[in-house]
């Protein structure tokens, strides 16, 4: 395993708040790692400076060896792809030109069977000519996540296995795309791509991640697999609410919220 | 699957489904329109030239001898009409391509440089260079003389848009409330400095401002088409490197910087080519107003929103309605003239209640 993502020492603060501070990590490639913790605990800020789109107040990210705000943006976007949490378009997009945004420089022609496969990997298929601003949030959702794909497929093409990185990529999406998406992600990995979401959902972290990471007032709390991290402890530390880990059939741990159990009356 | 799911699902697909012309198609229509508009504009006056006059007036065809219309009409249409024509395309272009690219770097189809105070911080400065032309110490600026009011009105543009971009910009995010908001305080105050100058000026310069106040293209010369050529021609270049960047911006700075735009850049030479194009079609024609809003909405509805084809049809249909629009002005009240800048409110200001009626959830007033 190569390590294509790393943080070293990195801190973030803004006026006398702290936001991030002395993180230490590598992502390896082909690695799936869920960010997780509490409301304001840094998970966002953190993939900010995963993606160069924050600069760190002291400490250094490194893409593939090299210092992330040492490339030029066409020359990240080759290497990594980001999807947000929230994007608005104010103009009347439709889904196939959104996704093929996604292809940077590239011409079309050559990029449209990755688009083509992109809009069909999210389901969308029946969707592609209708306009963003139409479509339901989750929806929305995929098709950015089908524009993020594009980029990614992109990239690789040229600079070989890249990084994926998703902010809170579920928050709109039903079960059922929930777990598609992690399918889509999981399918990048096996092909070497390094992918780190964040995620609220612990169970869905737990079937989505090699590793976890809890983050708690802008620091590592907990970090390693999730039978390792997603304890009773841990989350009684971190989340500040008692919840019972029970294990799935094949061994994957699961949460049950204390006050969930009583409501059940177990 | 069931007969009835396939049909289900085939109107599922027509539902909202959205077809856009071929760019060929939409070009090529836009030139045929501003052929036949021109054309019209070319006939039609105060002093009428039949269209089986127009081929011996051009010089087309020899006129028979005799004829003392036929040098009249030559006169009429070369010193006149035509210069004017070509001035009006050419700032319905900028105008209108101006209006575009404003729309994608705010990512906000309300934004237009005359409703922004864009416009009036151009012609703030041309009625500044106008009063300071006579003072003593422009005697040392004479070799600029022909360049001082496109220059000037270009400085005035370009202070207008980055501050208005300071003011509605935050963490790569444009508030539309405090754009428009900004925008008109903006205007107060370029217009209150029109006032002053206005105030301070001899009669002549006051002659010369008041011709910026009312945005009329009768003083349209070869000379000021031969002005506006190069800042077109560069901006129909400069429309090659910037309309995929525009595209990826209306998603936010953050995800066009994640899909490797170098946004900063993008929003520089951005602000440059706004300031330029309506700096130069103020320094020609003063302030005309709505063009730059309502060329793009129309073609939005149409041809979609990306900017490939949206800018080179935005200077397109803006030449076709600015020469329609100053035909019109110069014929409905004939022998008189309306300012231009009337019709095209007239026609612009409801069409961008429309647009604000559309948007109300989005700009959440």
């Amino acid at each position: 395993m190569n390590a294509v993502l790393e943080a070293a020492g990195v801190h973030v603060s803004i006026g006398q708040t702290t936001l991030i501070d002395g993180i230490d990590l590598r992502i390896d490639d082909g690695e799936m790692v869920a960010i997780v913790g509490p409301n304001g605990a840094g998970k966002s800020t953190l993939l900010r400076l995963l993606s160069a789109d924050l600069r760190a107040s002291h400490g250094v990210v490194r893409l593939k060896d090299q210092d992330i705000h040492a490339y030029a943006p066409h020359a990240l976007a080759l290497r990594r792809a980001m999807l947000s949490q929230h994007v608005s378009v104010s103009f009347p997009f439709t889904v196939e030109e959104i996704v093929r945004m996604g292809r940077g420089s590239q011409a079309v022609a050559a990029a449209q069977p990755l688009i083509d496969a992109a809009i069909d990997e999210v389901g969308l298929n029946d969707f592609r000519h209708r306009e963003l601003p139409t479509l339901s949030g989750g929806e929305q959702q995929r098709a950015h996540f089908a524009r993020v794909l594009v980029q990614l497929a992109c990239g690789e093409a040229v600079q070989g296995p890249g990084v994926l990185l998703l902010d809170e990529p579920t928050s709109s999406l039903d079960l059922k795309h929930q777990i598609a998406l992690v399918e889509i992600a999981r399918r990048r990995a096996r092909r070497g791509t390094a992918v780190v979401a964040v995620l609220h959902d612990l169970n869905l972290a737990v079937r989505f991640a090699d590793r976890i990471i809890v983050l708690r007032h802008g620091a590592i709390a907990a970090e390693g697999t999730p039978a390792e991290t997603i304890t009773s402890e841990v989350i009684r530390q971190v989340f500040e609410i008692d919840v019972a880990v029970e294990r799935s059939s094949d061994g994957s741990p699961f949460l049950l919220p204390q006050a969930m159990r009583q409501i059940l009356g177990e | 699957m069931s007969g009835t799911d396939v049909k289900v699902n085939a109107f599922v697909r027509t539902i909202g489904r959205v077809r856009r012309p071929p760019a060929p198609v939409v070009l090529c229509g836009l030139l045929l329109a501003l052929l036949l508009t021109v054309l019209l504009a070319a006939t039609v006056g105060a002093a009428g030239i039949p269209l089986a006059r127009l081929p011996a007036a051009l010089g087309l065809v020899a006129s028979e001898p005799g004829q003392a219309m036929a040098s009249r009409d030559q006169l009429i249409l070369w010193s006149i009409r035509i210069p004017r024509i070509a001035v009006a395309a050419m700032i319905g272009g900028l105008l209108g391509a101006s209006g575009a690219i404003m729309q994608g770097l705010f990512r906000n189809p309300l934004a237009d440089p005359a409703l922004v105070g864009v416009s009036s911080g151009g012609a703030l400065a041309a009625a500044g260079a106008i009063v300071i032309s006579d003072s003593r110490f422009a005697t040392h600026l004479q070799f600029l003389q022909p360049w001082l009011l496109p220059l000037a009105a270009f400085a005035g543009s370009l202070a207008t848009t980055m501050l208005l971009y300071r003011i509605s910009s935050r963490s790569g995010r444009t508030s539309i409330a405090i754009f428009l908001l900004a925008g008109i305080a903006i205007a107060a105050i370029a217009n209150a400095g029109i006032g002053l100058l206005v105030f301070i000026a001899d009669d002549r310069q006051l002659r010369d401002i008041t011709f910026w106040l009312l945005g009329s293209l009768s003083g349209a010369t070869w000379s000021k088409a031969a002005t506006l050529t190069p800042v077109l021609g560069l901006s129909l270049a400069a429309m090659v490197f910037v309309h995929r960047g525009l595209d990826v911006l209306i998603l936010g700075e953050s995800e066009a910087f994640h899909s490797g735009v170098d946004v900063e850049r993008l929003k520089r030479i951005c602000i440059v080519l706004v300031s330029a194009m309506t700096g130069a079609a103020v320094s020609v024609c003063g302030v005309v107003g709505f063009v730059g809003i309502v060329v793009p909405h129309l073609l939005r509805l149409v041809i979609g929103p990306g900017h490939r084809l949206l800018l080179p049809a935005s200077v397109g249909l803006g030449a076709v309605l600015l020469v329609g629009a100053d035909t019109l002005a110069r014929t409905i009240v004939s022998p008189a003239e309306m300012p231009i800048g009337i019709l095209t409110a007239a026609v612009g200001a409801p069409v961008f209640l429309l647009i604000l009626l559309r948007q109300r959830g989005l700009v959440g007033l």
